[in-house]
């Protein structure tokens, strides 16, 4: 854990990742106000003591709204990163082990997918299935399948041609437990970083959905959406744009802050000087 | 005499590079029996690792491929057998002992999970039963406070300790042939020492048969009782070992002992003799004996034809046209 802490960016990534993680629990039981509340009477207030954030055009309270925000960009990173890992892991562990026409059909599938500039084709998706967060979600989750399945692939191949591999091999164990048991845990490191790192683009590229209007929808708090609707009152009330914005940046910042940190202190490098 | 543990004939594996076919093992024939230790040695790239991988049927496929002969371990035809069966006799029958301690574990399990590995890919034991045996067998290849380590990981240990946790890896099922490649070479010479007696300890204890591959005659003269000289993929003497190292009789295997310092002796402070020249390329299919072009003892015939093994005695053979001029034959030292 010291190795970890003694790094700079993991430690700066860890804290305002953890501040982000922490607002999003905090909201589940607790926010200063309903952030679905609308109160005509408290309309586009600046920020006060009642009202650290100030409140929207509905009177609902900013600071509710930006923490209740973070479980929805929260979701959308888990989310994605799990429908990334889950297939990207399997196809490239089976891309590195078969090789030859296997190996080829998913690389060039993956390249396709790399070739489609990623937002443009989410706004497709999105609005071909119907803009919704789940339909948001599916659509970042699968252009992160072949960033997953390149990485396990690249690490795979090499693991393949270890001496451990063929000590394991001389061992009789079987290909399958080889694949589980001494390939898959060598790869977790690098996915892992991986990891981090798509979980903050995942948290931009929802934003960017939702501003757009094709991810999370109204009334659920969600910080695209909530820059989407300050827009109009952007001189009356820049307040509505600055904070949601600054909880975008903060967000993306510190988690990949936290992967850089896990990079540095997990290199693949490092792990196989063991 | 009782048939032969491990009974190789013909062995023939070739390697498909875009240079063309390397034929990097070619025609070798070899016994282990019951008990017995032999010693396959030869520079690099003669073709010795390549010969025990195969024995295993672990020939990366492609490039590699087994072209022809026999392996008969008992009375199975190792090549014969299948892909299976093959693994069900790995680790449990055969077990091989690789020569990079650093590489040859995983850097992401702890050193118990890993000794533990054949029992229960083989006895199907819980991981708790193999566990506790693996704590056993630590304590048996002598790592101090073995039960307390089972949890490290190999990072935490010294060479000399990995080395031991690969020979319990290898000898957890009680295999009846092992082969150790190159075991000892990664090693500083006094840890040398004692994972070579711990080896020869353990195999007495448990009878196995052991061949073991090194380019070091002096592991060899310590351990084998019969050594195999290969040299481009063939076998090109075979001899007991005191006769090898008394009578070496093919001029590679002479060329071997006299690049060999040894201690004391009338030849002390002599510049040690290097076989001039280096393995020829495996892509090459050469006329006449492979080591013509090295051999300070050439002929004419030697590149024109390939000599066929001769024997001086029953135990003791080579492949070589001077048996047919023993005059010529050069004076070992």
């Amino acid at each position: 854990m010291k190795r970890f802490f003694s790094n700079l960016n993991f430690t700066v990534g860890f804290t305002m990742s953890l501040v982000v993680v922490l607002a999003a629990v905090l909201s589940l039981v607790w926010t200063p106000f309903d952030a679905d509340k609308m109160n005509a009477k408290n309309r586009l207030q600046g920020p006060s003591w009642t009202h650290p954030l100030g409140t929207d055009q509905y009177g609902r309270d900013t600071l509710s709204r930006v923490m209740t925000g973070a479980v929805s960009s929260i979701i959308v990173g888990l989310v994605t990163v799990a429908i990334g890992l889950s297939l990207g892991v399997l196809l490239g562990l089976a891309s590195a082990y078969f090789g030859k026409f296997v190996d080829e059909v998913i690389m060039r599938i993956s390249d396709l997918l790399f070739g489609f500039p990623a937002v443009l084709t989410a706004i497709l998706i999105t609005s071909i299935l119907g803009p919704s967060m789940i339909n948001a979600m599916l659509a970042i989750g699968i252009f992160y399948i072949p960033v997953f399945a390149r990485l396990t692939r690249a690490v795979a191949m090499t693991l393949w041609e270890r001496e451990f591999i063929t000590a394991a091999r001389a061992g009789g164990v079987g290909e399958w437990t080889i694949t589980w048991r001494h390939v898959l845990p060598n790869i977790l490191s690098p996915l892992l970083i991986q990891g981090t790192v798509q979980f903050a683009v995942a948290i931009l590229a929802e934003a960017s959905l939702s501003y757009l209007g094709l991810g999370t929808q109204p009334p659920t708090a969600s910080w695209g959406r909530m820059l989407n609707e300050a827009q109009t009152f952007m001189s009356r009330a820049p307040w509505m744009a600055i904070f949601p914005g600054l909880a975008i940046a903060w967000a993306v910042l510190g988690f990949n802050l936290l992967g850089d940190g896990l990079r540095d202190t997990l290199d693949p490098k490092m792990v196989r000087m063991r | 005499m009782s048939p032969p543990l491990l009974d190789i004939q013909d062995l023939q594996v070739d390697f498909h590079t875009p240079e063309g076919i390397a034929r990097a093992v070619d025609g070798v024939s070899l016994a282990v029996l019951k008990g017995e230790t032999v010693g396959l040695v030869g520079e690099s790239g003669c073709g010795k690792s390549v010969t025990s991988l195969a024995i295993l049927g672990l020939i990366p496929s492609p490039p590699g491929k087994i072209s022809a002969g026999r392996t008969l371990f008992e009375d199975r035809n190792l090549l014969a057998i299948g892909p299976q069966a093959l693994r069900r006799l790995r680790g449990k029958e055969i077990s091989m002992i690789f020569q990079e301690p650093m590489t040859s574990l995983n850097p992401v399990l702890p050193i118990g999970r890993q000794v533990a590995e054949p029992l229960m890919v083989h006895r199907n034991l819980p991981r708790s039963a193999a566990m506790e045996q693996a704590a056993d067998y630590l304590e048996r290849v002598k790592i101090p406070s073995a039960r307390k380590r089972l949890n490290d990981y190999p990072h935490q240990l010294s060479g000399g300790m990995r080395q031991r946790v690969m020979i319990a890896m290898a000898m957890i099922c009680g295999p009846k042939l092992l082969i150790a490649d190159e075991p000892t070479t990664a090693l500083d010479v006094t840890i040398q020492a004692q994972i070579l007696s711990l080896m020869m300890a353990l195999k007495e204890e448990s009878r196995m048969s052991m061949l073991l591959i090194t380019h070091d005659l002096g592991v060899v003269a310590q351990t084998a009782d019969r050594v195999l000289v290969m040299y481009a993929g063939e076998v090109v003497e075979a001899a007991p070992v005191t006769d090898l190292f008394d009578h070496p009789f093919h001029p590679y295997t002479q060329g071997l002992l006299r690049s060999m310092p040894r201690l004391g002796g009338h030849d002390r402070g002599r510049r040690l003799k290097e076989i001039p020249g280096t393995v020829p390329p495996s892509t090459e299919t050469l006329v006449g004996c492979k080591f013509a072009d090295r051999c300070p003892d050439a002929f004419d015939r030697c590149r024109k034809e390939k000599p066929e093994p001769a024997g001086i005695d029953r135990d003791h053979w080579a492949r070589c046209w001077l048996f047919e001029f023993p005059k010529k034959r050069g004076v070992h030292g």
